[in-house]
């Protein structure tokens, strides 16, 4: 298991890294200046949608769903970060011990 | 610039939520055969969450090491974009570079992006964030690892809600004009789309490069929020 866990951990720092061994001047184009303000956007955005409707590589409508749409609830109503985040795991948590959703 | 304190504290809310899921991190890699030296060196060491869960789900359910590494890999790539998209805002230099590149994570990059314009809000929102994660990651790995005993199944708790809970609150203050607010449902629809089909890893970036496309087509322009 410890070859596993170095070598994953090795490979994710690489990654991280590559991002700032790029050269400055590479980066400074109009196109690239606008990629990167949509990067984080989008790839979070992919990740909400995995984490919330899909499990392992099956679409699950579950527990989770009424969660997050709970945090959403919550972020209009301004709520901040930490009950945003405690509204969607208690409403996840209930809907699941009341066997409404798996 | 919004008060140093108010970007503070953002990060310590956001890392306290963090380390709640990191608690069902630890109880899920020992659940899935990880000693709990093992899982700690995971949050320590690799600290991007997606590609740890990815990885102990690989292992939980009897993969090979080739496709666990593979796999927590794929995960971990958008960490690069991510990078390219935080270097010309943070201009780390010498040991500072290789601190920020083990500090770039999405919530870290993410909390940054919501200070687009304001380069000085940017850097401590990224820095602040990375550390209160880090910490609290790393503490919650902790308390899930030597806890996983008690708790049979920890998202009894919710807590698989709870991440994408928190990365929405990240995007939120950024889908206030209809071009982001497009780029983000066309990511997160496209990735759902393509989960069944593609290996686990690749829906993300497949799915990023499809927002991506949009937000350029309908002309997302930096100083738009």
């Amino acid at each position: 298991m410890w070859p596993t866990i170095l070598l994953a951990s090795g490979a994710a720092y690489a990654l991280k890294l590559l991002g700032y061994v790029v050269p400055q001047r590479v980066l400074d184009t109009p196109l690239l200046r606008r990629i990167t303000l949509l990067i984080p956007v989008a790839l979070l955005s992919a990740l909400i949608g995995l984490w919330t409707f899909v499990d392992g590589t099956t679409v699950a409508i579950d527990a989770r769903v009424p969660g997050v749409l709970a945090a959403l609830i919550a972020l209009l109503l301004r709520a901040p970060f930490l009950v945003v985040i405690v509204v969607a795991a208690a409403v996840t948590a209930v809907v699941r011990a009341q066997g409404w959703l798996p | 610039m919004k008060t140093r304190r108010a970007i503070i504290g953002d990060a310590v809310a956001l890392g306290l939520g963090t380390g709640v899921y990191a608690i069902s991190f630890g109880a899920l890699a020992v659940a899935a055969g990880l000693s709990a030296w093992q899982t700690q060196a995971l949050s320590l060491l690799m600290f991007t969450g997606a590609s740890q869960f990815a990885l102990i789900a690989v292992v939980a359910s009897g993969g090979s090491a080739a496709v666990a590494i593979a796999t927590s890999t794929l995960i971990g790539t958008r960490n690069a974009f991510y990078g390219f998209a935080m270097s010309p805002v943070l201009q780390p230099r010498g040991v500072q570079r290789l601190l920020a590149a083990q500090a770039t994570i999405d919530e870290s990059t993410g909390m940054a992006a919501r200070y687009e314009g304001d380069r000085d809000s940017a850097r401590l929102a990224f820095w602040a964030t990375a550390a209160a994660i880090y910490v609290l990651w790393n503490l919650g790995t902790l308390i899930g690892a030597l806890g996983a005993g008690l708790i049979e199944d920890p998202n009894v708790f919710g807590l698989d809600a709870a991440a994408p809970a928190a990365f929405l609150a990240l995007v939120w203050p950024r889908l206030t004009t209809w071009p982001m607010r497009a780029v983000a449902a066309v990511a997160l629809i496209s990735a759902v789309v393509l989960a069944p089909f593609v290996a686990p890893g690749v829906p993300v970036l497949m799915a990023g490069a499809a927002g991506i496309a949009v937000g350029l087509l309908l002309g997302v322009r930096a100083g738009e929020r």
